[in-house]
């Protein structure tokens, strides 16, 4: 029966890959098997768009043990026979759609990704974007992530320790919802995704199969959707409770030698996690439906392949092995069924009882067509970069006016009101909290903790994709300095439109290619990464938007760093260019808040980049600084203004005379890059002018400490308790 | 001195209770699983925070059926410490180790912040090291910390000098804004009239050391060894 369009649209295969699959499989699929093919050649579980330009980012080094593409996520090694996992994942769709479970599954699967491989997971992050919260519709979508997330995420026990919430008008219909788990386990106690054992028992844990999530990776994650209420059964809903027992069990399980493989079912459930395993593992397998526990009756063979509920994990165990994992997850009330069994022969076989309803050679299932597109700058960008922003007129208030309103902007103020609905504190490892520049968390029975961050500035990436995807990695490195660790790897999680259309791809490949000059330049490896594209409604698409998760080893975590000012009397300094051009307002907060401006032309400048993190890590390795915080959104004045209001305390500053007229707009709102605005004490001063010749990084002294106001000269002044208000209340007066 | 911490399906402060025991008290302490019921090697019961079966139903609803809490009954019928934290609060009361019941908080939200809490006795095993009124910088993390109990209940508690703490400010006034849940008069936590067991929804356990912010959660866990009269294992 030759195959509709109708039912090609329903697993987002188009009608030439469908051609394919006939061709390789000498034979038409049969409903089963084009429902598999239809999940994994998915872009959610195949890449098949993305993966040739995910191959530029360079993915080993000294410290990556085990590299992407061998497991689930990279291992990188931080001393003390310990290792991190870490990876990102999206849930923007089902978010969209339905924010409380679409943020709360989120978590569960990325924490998932992680205890799959015996980490215990130690940190939670996440990245959001969303429309302006003066829509009631963003509003709705924004608290129903927050909730999910702090919903879901608390009753796990893991700390979120922070992340960032960013809004603008691209994301109305189309929020990020970028979850980031990192794990932590012993170098030689990871538990493999390859199931490579024939004979080996493959045992189906936690919840039992519904109809929920049929088509989450294959239509939810893999087109963009206009009519979503047709879509509300392709979200899940999770159970945090059922994923913590699952978390434990599989915990217990990993520290045994029981076991061969564990793969978490995700998206399209059971057949990519099924396929995925026994195709790493060079073997075929052979499962029999009948033997899944049903949520409910009547569900078919296509049905309990596709299905994505969530809070299941498959495991492969060794021959004669069975009870005594049963005995585990026994002890921890969760259900354990053996489904089936690995193969030597590289094919699947799944059957329903007695009737086999597909059988297709693993291969073919897990090798998609991959797909270079079309790349065009379109016309628009090249007007949006050429703009002159020289001839912005001055705003018509005073700087501390314009001040006060960038600190109130939701995109700068403080995310405490979120941040204080998630347990960050849980498993007494936090020592900086969310707030600062990077999470800072011990690691138990060591002197070394290891610092997290996320970062991602779309309306960069949007006016410059190469640029805006190096500052990303940048950024997030610059972060982790802040605290005082040396990065060591980043995750990302990469938020674009629909790569089908050529400007779109344009900004994915240039997104990428930046991203990766920016790895190489600053010796960072990617350990693991998520892709998320279709992202847009009624045609039009999100700024694109890669997040950046970065990782950080400090091997004293007492040495930890916050970026408020501390003491009356220390000195305060920028390290790089105090003096800027108007073109550093590019896709400025001030540019867009102000002047309702979107354009310009960002840049990094990536060996000053190098630089400037090398001597701020190597000061406050020394002990030299008091605080250190990224100059970044909003710049220098905002910089210099979160610094006050953390720190609880003034600065009485003075821009330095260049003797050239000043672009003060540029100087205090610019967004220049590769600058951190530190303090020292009084007696340090000297120390880092030194540090910072022989650094050959630009140096220049603001002020001291002090006072109850923070004062820039005769150009600006403004009371700490005052920026305090607009900071603190920004979020919640949006 | 010998702690047992009751680890039920959910339960996630059993290992920060474990570590602040173990490695900065260094106290004898073992886990204790929900389907244990032999408690006779401990002198002292920490049931710790987490989500309990879920809290499905309701905090603490379902996990006091669990076979461990007839023994920690017994326990307590004994005169032996018992400590509730947070869902160990809620768990004794829905078992009736302590009156008045944990509801959820008044803006309906999950709270992670530091509160300030005033020891308003300190003829407890849980606070004899503590000075009359002292104020303590303790953690919360909670969605359901607002405690709530009826009026004569309230009135018993006062007279009979039972509540141990109350959220307040850092000068230790008992403040409405310095209640971060709704708590009826700012309880924190409360203790039955034998007074050998305790309830309480801030985390001592996580501020026992200065890298994590504070160390104020010591003069809970040291008042607990002093009035056992027993030195570090």
């Amino acid at each position: 029966m030759p195959v509709t369009k109708e039912v090609l649209d329903e697993i987002a295969l188009s009608r030439a890959e469908y051609e394919t699959i006939v061709e390789r499989l000498g034979r038409e699929p049969n409903h089963v098997e084009l429902g598999m093919f239809g999940s994994l050649w998915s872009e959610h579980c195949g890449y098949k768009h993305s993966k040739p330009l995910l191959r530029r980012f360079p993915s080993s080094g000294p410290r990556v043990l085990v590299t992407p593409g061998e497991e689930n996520a990279g291992v990188v090694d931080i001393g003390g026979g310990l290792a991190v996992t870490m990876k990102i994942e999206s849930h923007n769709h089902p978010s969209a759609i339905e924010p409380y479970q679409g943020a709360a599954t989120g978590v569960g699967g990325i924490v998932r990704d992680i205890f799959t491989m015996g980490a215990r997971p130690i940190a939670l992050m996440n990245s959001l974007r969303f429309g302006p919260l003066t829509e009631p519709r963003n509003r709705h979508l924004f608290e129903g992530v927050v909730g999910g997330i702090s919903g879901y995420g608390n009753c796990l026990g893991i700390p979120n320790v922070g992340g960032e919430v960013v809004f603008a008008d691209c994301y109305s219909e189309n929020p990020l919802v970028n979850p980031m788990c990192v794990g932590l386990l012993h170098t030689d106690g990871l538990v493999s995704s390859a199931a490579a054992l024939p004979g080996a028992k493959l045992m189906l844990v936690g919840a039992d199969t519904g109809r929920d999530g049929i088509h989450g990776a294959s239509g939810l994650a893999s087109r963009t959707f206009e009519e979503e209420r047709e879509l509300r059964s392709a979200v899940q809903v999770g159970n945090p409770f059922l994923e913590k027992c699952l978390i434990e069990a599989c915990l217990e399980i990993a520290a045994t030698d029981h076991i061969v493989a564990m793969q978490d079912l995700g998206a399209a459930g059971l057949t990519s996690s099924a396929m995925e395993m026994v195709a790493k593992g060079g073997c075929g397998l052979r499962i029999d439906l009948s033997n899944v526990p049903r949520r409910e009756q009547g569900m078919t063979p296509y049905e309990v392949m596709l299905s994505e509920s969530q809070e299941r994990m498959l495991v492969a165990v060794k021959p004669g092995r069975e009870q005594a994992v049963q005995a585990i997850f026994d002890k921890w009330d969760l259900q354990s069924t053996i489904i089936g069994e690995v193969t030597g022969d590289g094919t699947a076989r799944v059957f329903d009882g007695e009737i086999l309803v597909a059988e297709v050679p693993i291969g073919l299932l897990t090798e998609p067509p991959l797909y270079e597109m079309d790349s065009r700058k379109p016309p628009w960008l090249s007007r949006l970069q050429e703009a002159d922003l020289s001839t912005l007129p001055d705003p018509p208030m005073p700087w501390s006016d314009v001040l006060l309103k960038l600190l109130a902007s939701p995109n700068i103020a403080s995310k405490e009101s979120v941040f204080r609905q998630y347990d960050h504190q849980v498993i007494d490892n936090t020592v900086i909290p969310p707030g600062a520049d990077a999470a800072l968390l011990r690691i138990k029975g060591t002197d070394i903790g290891i610092a997290l961050a996320t970062d991602g500035n779309g309306r960069y990436c949007y006016l410059d994709p190469f640029e805006g995807g190096a500052i990303a990695v940048a950024e997030a490195a610059r972060n982790l300095v802040c605290v005082g660790a040396l990065p060591i790897a980043i995750t990302d999680g990469l938020n674009f439109g629909n790569p089908e259309r050529p400007d779109v791809y344009y900004q994915m490949e240039r997104c990428i290619t930046g991203m990766a000059a920016a790895c190489r330049a600053l010796d960072l490896p990617v350990v693991s990464g998520n892709v998320s594209l279709y992202n847009e409604t009624r045609g039009e698409a999100i700024y694109p938007t890669p997040i950046v998760g970065a990782l950080g080893l400090m091997e004293d975590v007492r040495r930890g760093l916050s970026p408020g000012f501390k003491d009356g009397g220390d000195v305060v300094f920028l390290l790089g260019d105090l003096d800027q051009d108007a073109a550093t307002l590019a896709g400025s907060e001030y540019l867009e808040l102000v002047h309702g401006r979107v354009e310009g032309r960002p840049r990094i400048d990536l060996e000053r980049e190098r630089r400037v993190q090398r001597l701020c890590l190597d000061a406050i390795t020394a002990g030299r600084l008091k605080s250190a915080h990224d100059c970044s959104d909003g710049g220098l004045a905002v910089t210099l203004g979160e610094s006050c209001v953390i720190g609880g305390i003034g600065l009485a500053g003075e821009l330095p005379e260049s003797g050239a007229e000043r672009e003060m707009d540029a100087v205090l709102f610019g967004e220049a890059q590769s600058r951190i605005v530190v303090s020292v004490a009084e007696g340090d001063a000297g120390w880092l002018a030194d540090a910072a010749k022989s650094a050959e990084v630009p140096l220049a002294r603001i002020g001291i400490v002090g006072g109850r106001d923070l004062a820039l000269g005769n150009d600006l002044r403004v009371t700490v308790e005052r920026m305090s208000e607009a900071w603190r209340g920004g979020l919640s007066a949006a | 001195m010998r702690f047992g911490v009751v680890v039920f399906p959910g339960t996630w402060s059993d290992r920060d209770c474990h570590h602040v025991l173990d490695q900065v008290l260094h106290q004898e302490v073992d886990y204790v699983w929900h389907k244990d019921t032999d408690l006779s090697r401990y002198d002292c019961i920490v049931l710790p925070g987490g989500f309990s079966y879920g809290d499905y139903l309701r905090a603490g609803a379902l996990a006091r059926f669990s076979p461990v809490m007839q023994s920690v009954e017994r326990f307590a019928a004994q005169g032996r410490l018992v400590v509730g934290i947070c869902n160990g609060f809620q768990v004794l009361c829905e078992a009736g180790l302590l009156p008045g019941a944990l509801i959820r908080n008044r803006h309906l939200q999950f709270r992670c912040q530091w509160t300030n809490l005033r020891a308003e006795t300190v003829e407890t095993p849980f606070t004899n090291a503590c000075r009359p009124g002292q104020v303590l910088r303790v953690p919360i993390a909670h969605g359901e910390g607002c405690y709530y109990a009826d009026e004569e209940t309230l009135a018993q508690l006062n007279l009979n000098n039972q509540v141990v703490f109350r959220y307040c400010d850092p000068d230790g006034a008992v403040t409405d804004g310095a209640n971060p849940n709704g708590s009826l008069e700012n309880i924190a936590g409360i203790c039955n009239r034998e007074r050998n067991v305790l309830g309480m929804m801030p985390h001592p356990e996580r501020c026992c050391e200065e890298i994590l912010g504070g160390t104020d959660g010591r003069f809970i866990f040291e008042s607990i060894v002093q009035s056992a009269g027993v030195g570090a294992r």
